[in-house]
Parts: structure tokens; C-alpha cells; sequence
């Protein structure tokens, strides 16, 4: 009985050190290494980068390299020749896109949800109290072109909620958009959750009721011809293992579930 | 009308002090080789130079006057210039460009176009009033440039070395009409030129200057008979010797004493034409009171003369026939004798 | 008789092929690629006709501040000497080799709404310049007119200064010289500088998003547009690329002759 439960004590140990299993299951993890490189939508710039670091500390033998930019940006250039093994997109859409195209391998996974707010400078000097006062006279609204996802789901935030407003910047990611906020240009404008807690106190967030807001999955999936398929597969598992998605929480997404 | 200029500055290595007063009634010419002072002085006269002390009054009326501090800036000043190279508006045609001054005035562009086109008749290029510049010969545009610096009527003509920029064939002819030009002209006109022929040929009066002093003023005939400076002699082609005089002898640097007849007492010139030089391969016997050992040092063949170069204890230019070199049978080098008449010298006072 | 070609050595050659092909393949690359059918659609459609009105609004307005601007800038720096003169002309060309978004960054910390003058502006007049057409204009002018002024004093330098002793000698005033005299003398490079400029303008990206930011109609000009459109509307790109990378051919055939100095 005393050695049966250290025995179930020491495969449950072994089984959270390993960090949970892949689809492929084996409980005895080969070493992995070499670099990959992870294409990921800008608002995953905090926590990607934190979810690399705790990647490598498990993984001693691998480096992971980012590149963050708008979704549509990054199927480009993957579609245009870029090395990339891992793409992490903010929404269905491009990632469709890209799987169309031919350029995925294996099939994608949402690992995250996400929700939009309303980002402000700190202490909200113009008053925003949610996403009719973006329409308010002086007020200065920026958002992001609709191309990528952040903008796209703006503006139907907006419309469900019915408010007429003409951002003065259509700004090619969320991250041009949290710099303008930050920088004092803009007063307001439509980011997700995650990008105002990465923020800290850079700026102040307004809360979209969940009538109008909107939903944003994430999707993930290694790319077609990735020279480590090995290391892209763990990597992907390592972000929809519970270490990875309790990470995830921690900068305010969704659960993948 | 009387142009009065009294100027003192120093500009990179020249030290110019100079004082000019010009009357209506003659032409001027400011003589003197390169590195004088000539074109800075005109241009000073103009205002395009700045000077350390000095003043420039025309009519009586101020130009410029360090003691005061006064200046009138240049576009102020009643003057027409003619620049060395003319300086025609390329991107303007002709008649424009004679235009320009009246126009700068204020004349109306109608008005403007009928003097200019006046002038160019006047000087025979009417046929020309559309051109541009580059498509005119030399002489042609220094007539324009005339044209130019008359037509706004200015009280005072600078001319800089007019005819410089002409070849030799072409400048006689455009001489002539510059002669010409200047005599009908009205007000005190300033020639600055290097050429002792063109000064003699367009002046009434000659400055000479040199390194920013002046050496010599006078009539063209009183200039080139009585020289004063190595410059003006050499110009003119005599010999120029100085010395004191004291009943007949002079004694000139160096030590030597020459005989002249005239020179009684004082500093003196001693001009001896080179015609007037004997060369002998000895020692001459006879009347000349002038006898000197010397070394052939430049031989030159000039048309049917030759000149000779002889350094010594006094170095003279004597001018002899190809046949007589022939029968010295001369060389670069050689030693010979000068002599000359006591009585074949013109002396006058320093 | 006929004129004997001197012998160019075979490395030079090569050499001279390789750099050239490195600039002539992109230009072959995209001519190839675009799709010619559909080109007329793509330069016909309401944006790609409302960001090349802007950009060439824009761009105009941007030479014609370079011109009023930066011609005196380049006469002062020509004629006149001063202590500092050297470290002025060294800031006033910096834009040419710095980067364009720092260019962006610092005209925000300038004329941004909390920018230095740009606060000032704001809080006395009103007046924003961020996210405005005037922004792109001042982006524009920020990164586009170093070319003019040095064109311009380059012409200044070379041109013959009796000429304008000439004028004065006649009557002149300091302006009609400057003005009948100097600037005709100095028109090849004043014409070239002003090319220069407007070329640069109309193809300025960095700073322009950065300090006007990118709203159709607005701020979104070419550049721009054809950046977006990359990601959605790639043969769009490839045309609007096309007809960018001809007009800049175009200026630079017709000013072969005319880089620096008068004509």
C-alpha cells in the first residue's frame, strides 16, 4: 500500500514535470532541441514571450525566437517565404487563410480566447465610460485597420451597440495603437483585455459590456516544411498544457476551452 | 560734374592708397600692370569693395565717407559699369538685358524695351534684340555690355578692362568705337586697363598705378615722353635710369655717373631711347661721354630691329639693324661695349 | 575616324552586371507579376483614387514648403558665415539618414498633442496635428526638404556671383537681384532640388504613419495604401506598387544631367 501511493505520488510528480502529455502520448519525453521561430499576433507579445521563457526552462536544449505583428502581416510573410515554424494567429479568418493557402501542417488549435476593451490614458481624463463615449466631441478614437483581427472585431463592437464614431487612425496593429494611447496622442481606443493588463498602469482600461463584445479565438498551428516539427509540436502542446494556459490567464485570456 | 575719390584699404596681399579727381570733361585710364589695385579701385569707387578710410564724392554729393560712416549702397549709385567679362545676363536676351538697369529704376517695361532698343541701334546691333548672349561674338557683346551700363543715363562709366576679352583681330576695330562711344558720352568716364595701347588710344588723361600707388599721372604724350616708373618705361620701350644730377653728371645707383646734357641739379630721370645705344665689341673711341663694359644677357628680333640686352654697370635695352648683330657676331653672353650720347638723353626732374 | 572605346577591365564588369541586376530583377519581378486585366479596376477603385489625390496633394504641398523654407535656409548657408553654421546645416539634413519612423517619433515629441510646441498649439489654439492631412504635410516636409536645400546650396555655391555685382552695378535692389538674377541663374538646381523633394515626399512612409498616423482620405496615401493591401489585395499591391516605382523612374531619367550644381 506505502509503495503503491509513492509510486502514483512520484508518476504524478513525473507527469506534472513533464508538463502534461501531447495527442502523440508518451509519458517519457525525449530531449528536444534546436530553434524555432513562433509567428505570433502582436497582442501575444507579453505573454508568448513568458510562455517562451518557461518553454526553454523545461526544455533546456531549444531557443524560440518571436516575431510579433498584426495577423494579416504575418500570413504574408509566411506566404512570401519567411522561416517561420509556429503560427499563433488572433483570429480564424487568417489563419483559414493560410491553411487554404497551404502553408499549415496538421490541424490548427484554439489555444486562447480573448475580449476586446477600451483602452485610455491613466486616470481616464475624458471620462470614457464605455463605447458610446467614444463618439464624444473631443474625444480622439483610434483603432486598427480592419484588416487585422483587433479592428475588424472594433468595429463590431461598435455595431452592435449601435455607435456611429470615425476613428481618426487606422493603425496596423494593437500594439501602434497602445504606443499613440501611451504617447498622449489618442484618447481612446478598441485593444483587447490582455494588451491593457500587459500595459500595467501605462494606461487605463473601460470595460465593453459583454452584450456588445466580441469573442476572439485564437488559433495555433506549426507551419507546413518547419525544419523542427519536433520542437513546433511541443511548443504548441506546451501553450494548451495546463502550465500554458494558466500562464495565459495570468496576462487575461480566455481559457481554450 | 567731377568724380573725387580719396581711398585707403588693404585687401589680401594689396596695400592700395589712392587719390583720383576726374572732370567731365576727359576720359581717364587707370594704367598699371596686373596686381595693381586697378579693378579694386574701381570696384571701390562702384561700393563693391569695402575700404579702411576714405571717401567718394561725385557731383559733390557723398557716395561714401568713412569719416561720417556714410555709404550709398551700390544700387544707389548714379554709375555704369563695364565688367571685365561683360557679365551679360545669360538667361536674358539682348535688349532684355540692356533693359535691365532701366527697368531696375522703375521705367516702365514698354518705355524700357524703346531706350534699349535705341541704344542697340546705336551701337548697330538692333538686328540682335532677341538673341541670347552666348549666340553673340565677342565684340558684339562688349558693345551690349556698353549698351547696358548707358542706357540707365548714369552720371559716372566704369569701364574694367574693356577690351581684355577680345581677340587681337577684333580689337582694334571695337576700340574704335569705344573711342567713339566715350566721346558722346556726357559724363566723367573711368577706364581700367593694362593695355598702354589702349590707354593711349581712349584716353585724355592717364593714372598709372602700381602696387596700389600712384606713379604717374599726365597726358598719354606727357606720359610716354617723360616716364616715370620702370612699368611706364618699359611699356613705352626706353630706358629709364635715376640718379642725382649735379652740372651734367648724374649719379645713378650702383655708383656709375652718366653724362647728361640738362641735368643740372636735383633727382632726375635719364630716359635714353635703345636706338640711341651703340653696342661696339671694343672699347669705342670718340665723342660719346657714356661708355660701359656690359654682357649681351637677351638677344629678340623684332621685324627688321633687334633688341638687345645688356646688364652691367648700367643695364640698358639697345636697339640695333640684323646686320649690324650679324657683324658683331653677338651672342647671348657675349661681352660687349654700350655707348651713348650725353646729348642723346632726355632728363627732367624726379 | 572612329572613336576608340576604351577597354573595360572583365571584374568591373562583372561586377557592374551583378549591381545592376540587383536593381533591375525587382523592377522585371514586378512587371511579371502584376496582372495587367485587372489593373485598371485596382488604379480605378475609390481608395487607390482617394489615397493618390492625397498623396499628390500632400506631396505638392510638402515641395512647396521645401521651396519656401528651404531656399532661404540654403541661400543663408551659402552666403553667409556664422559660428555654428556647419552644426545648423548638419541638423537641418539630418532627416536624410535617419530613420523615418524616428523622424515620426520625434515630430510627435514636438508637435504631438503633448509634444513641446504641440502642446502649446493644442492648449492656445485648438489645433492638433497628429492624424491630420497638415501632419502629412509636415511628415513629408521633415524627411523631403534636406534634399532641396542641399541641391539649392550646391547651386548657389556654383553659380558666378558677379553676376549679381552686375545687377547691382545697374540698379538693382538686394530682392530683384535675388529674384531676376540669382534664382534664374540657379534654376536647374532649384528645379532639381524641387524634384528631389516631391519625389521623396510622395514616397515617404515611416514618418507618416507614425506622426499623421493612416485614415483613408486623410492620412492614407499611397504608401500606405499599397502597405495595407499587401495583406489583403496583393495583385492591388503589385499595380499600385508599379505605377509608384514608374514615377520615380520617370523623375529620375528626367533629371539624369542635373544632380547638383547649375545646369
Amino acid at each position: 500500500m506505502h509503495s503503491r501511493v509513492s509510486l502514483l505520488i512520484v508518476a504524478a510528480a513525473f507527469l506534472a514535470a513533464c508538463g502534461g502529455s501531447s495527442a502523440a502520448g508518451t509519458l517519457s519525453p525525449t530531449p528536444l532541441s534546436g530553434t524555432i521561430s513562433v509567428f505570433a499576433a502582436a497582442s501575444l507579445t507579453a505573454s508568448f514571450t513568458a510562455l517562451g521563457v518557461s518553454f526553454r526552462t523545461a526544455n533546456p536544449g531549444v531557443a524560440v525566437k518571436f516575431n510579433y505583428a498584426g495577423s494579416p502581416t504575418l500570413v504574408t510573410q509566411i506566404e512570401q517565404g519567411a522561416p517561420a515554424d509556429v503560427f499563433a494567429s488572433a483570429d480564424t479568418p487568417n489563419m483559414d487563410k493560410l491553411t487554404a493557402d497551404g502553408y499549415t501542417s496538421g490541424t490548427s488549435r484554439v489555444f486562447a480566447h480573448n475580449q476586446l476593451e477600451i483602452v485610455v490614458a491613466p486616470g481616464n481624463p475624458k471620462g470614457i465610460t464605455g463605447l458610446a463615449d467614444l463618439a464624444k466631441p473631443g474625444v480622439i478614437y483610434i483603432t486598427e485597420a480592419p484588416t487585422v483581427p483587433a479592428g475588424k472585431y472594433s468595429l463590431q463592437a461598435l455595431a452592435s451597440a449601435s455607435v456611429k464614431v470615425t476613428p481618426k487612425s487606422l493603425e496596423t496593429s494593437v500594439t501602434a495603437v497602445m504606443s499613440k494611447i501611451e504617447l498622449g496622442e489618442a484618447d481612446a481606443g478598441i485593444v483587447y483585455t490582455t494588451d491593457v493588463t500587459a500595459a500595467g498602469n501605462k494606461v487605463a482600461g473601460v470595460q465593453i459590456q459583454a452584450a456588445n463584445n466580441v469573442i476572439a479565438s485564437y488559433p495555433m498551428a506549426a507551419v507546413k516544411g518547419t525544419a523542427n516539427s519536433a520542437v513546433a509540436d511541443a511548443f504548441i502542446a506546451y501553450v494548451l498544457s495546463s502550465k500554458g494556459q494558466s500562464t495565459l490567464a495570468t496576462f487575461g485570456f480566455l481559457p481554450a476551452a | 560734374m567731377s568724380l573725387d575719390a580719396s581711398i585707403q584699404l588693404t585687401l589680401g596681399p594689396l596695400d592700395l592708397k589712392m587719390e583720383i579727381a576726374i572732370d567731365e570733361g576727359e576720359v581717364v585710364a587707370l594704367l598699371g600692370p596686373n596686381g595693381a589695385g586697378k579693378t579694386t579701385l574701381l570696384r571701390a569707387i562702384a561700393g563693391l569693395v569695402p575700404f579702411q578710410s576714405g571717401h567718394v564724392r561725385l557731383d559733390g554729393a557723398i557716395l561714401e565717407d568713412t569719416a561720417t560712416n556714410q555709404y550709398v549702397p551700390t544700387e544707389r549709385r548714379p554709375i555704369g559699369f563695364v565688367f571685365q567679362d561683360y557679365l551679360l545676363f545669360p538667361h536674358l536676351n539682348v535688349v532684355d538685358n540692356v533693359a535691365f538697369g532701366l527697368r531696375s529704376r522703375g521705367t516702365p517695361r514698354a518705355a524700357a524695351a524703346d531706350r534699349a532698343m535705341q541704344w542697340l541701334d546705336r551701337v548697330g546691333l538692333k538686328n540682335y534684340a532677341r538673341a541670347k548672349p552666348a549666340e553673340l561674338s565677342g565684340g558684339q557683346r562688349q558693345r551690349v555690355a556698353l549698351a547696358r551700363a548707358l542706357a540707365p543715363d548714369p552720371r559716372l562709366l566704369l569701364l574694367d578692362e574693356p577690351l581684355a576679352a577680345l581677340d587681337a583681330t577684333t580689337r582694334a576695330g571695337v576700340r574704335r568705337d569705344l573711342k567713339r562711344h566715350l566721346a558722346s558720352f556726357k559724363g566723367i568716364r573711368l577706364v581700367v586697363t593694362h593695355d598702354p595701347l589702349e590707354a593711349v588710344a581712349l584716353a585724355d588723361r592717364l593714372i598709372v598705378m602700381e602696387q596700389g600707388r600712384l606713379v604717374q599721372t599726365g597726358t598719354p604724350a606727357e606720359v610716354t615722353e617723360r616716364p616715370r616708373s620702370q612699368y611706364v618705361a618699359d611699356l613705352v620701350g626706353v630706358n629709364l635710369i635715376r640718379g642725382e644730377a649735379d652740372d651734367g653728371l648724374v649719379k645713378v645707383a650702383g655708383g656709375s655717373v652718366v653724362a647728361a646734357a640738362g641735368a643740372e641739379s636735383g633727382e632726375v630721370f635719364v630716359v635714353i631711347h635703345p636706338r640711341a645705344v651703340g653696342i661696339h665689341r671694343n672699347h669705342p673711341e670718340g665723342s660719346p661721354r657714356n661708355v660701359w663694359r656690359g654682357r649681351a644677357s637677351n638677344i629678340e628680333l623684332m621685324g627688321n630691329r633687334v633688341r638687345v640686352r645688356i646688364d652691367g654697370e648700367v643695364p640698358l635695352v639697345a636697339e640695333v639693324t640684323p646686320a649690324a648683330l650679324k657683324e658683331l657676331d653677338l651672342v647671348e653672353g657675349g661681352e660687349v661695349w654700350i655707348s651713348f650720347k650725353a646729348t642723346e638723353v632726355g632728363v627732367y626732374p624726379a | 575616324m572612329p572613336m576608340r572605346r576604351e577597354r573595360v577591365p572583365i571584374p568591373f564588369v562583372v561586377l557592374a552586371a551583378i549591381g545592376a541586376a540587383f536593381f533591375i530583377v525587382p523592377l522585371i519581378g514586378l512587371i511579371v507579376r502584376t496582372p495587367w486585366r485587372d489593373s485598371i479596376t485596382a488604379l480605378t477603385a475609390p481608395e487607390t483614387v482617394e489615397a493618390l489625390k492625397l498623396s499628390l496633394v500632400a506631396s505638392l504641398s510638402a515641395t512647396a514648403v521645401g521651396l519656401v523654407l528651404g531656399v532661404p535656409l540654403a541661400w543663408i548657408y551659402a552666403r553667409v558665415e556664422f559660428p555654428g553654421r556647419d552644426l545648423l546645416r548638419a541638423l537641418t539634413t539630418l532627416p536624410m539618414v535617419l530613420s523615418p519612423v524616428v523622424g515620426g517619433i520625434a515630430l510627435l515629441l514636438a508637435f504631438g498633442r503633448r509634444g513641446l510646441v504641440g502642446s502649446w498649439l493644442n492648449s492656445t489654439f485648438g489645433v492638433t496635428l497628429p492624424f491630420t492631412t497638415a501632419g502629412v504635410v509636415m511628415a513629408e516636409t521633415f524627411v523631403a526638404m534636406p534634399f532641396l536645400i542641399l541641391t539649392v546650396e550646391a547651386g548657389l555655391r556654383s553659380m558666378d556671383r558677379r553676376y549679381e555685382e552686375a545687377a547691382r552695378a545697374l540698379g538693382a535692389s538686394r530682392w530683384r537681384v535675388f529674384t531676376r538674377v540669382t534664382l534664374p541663374l540657379i534654376g536647374p538646381s532649384l528645379f532639381a532640388g524641387a524634384v528631389l523633394c516631391w519625389a521623396r515626399a510622395l514616397g515617404e512612409f515611416g514618418a507618416t504613419i507614425t506622426f499623421a498616423g493612416n485614415f483613408p482620405g486623410v492620412t492614407q496615401t499611397m504608401p500606405l495604401a499599397v502597405y495595407l493591401l499587401v495583406e489583403t489585395n496583393q495583385e492591388a499591391s503589385y499595380i499600385l506598387s508599379l505605377v509608384m516605382l514608374l514615377i520615380s523612374l520617370v523623375v529620375l531619367v528626367g533629371l539624369r544631367h542635373r544632380w547638383l550644381g547649375s545646369a
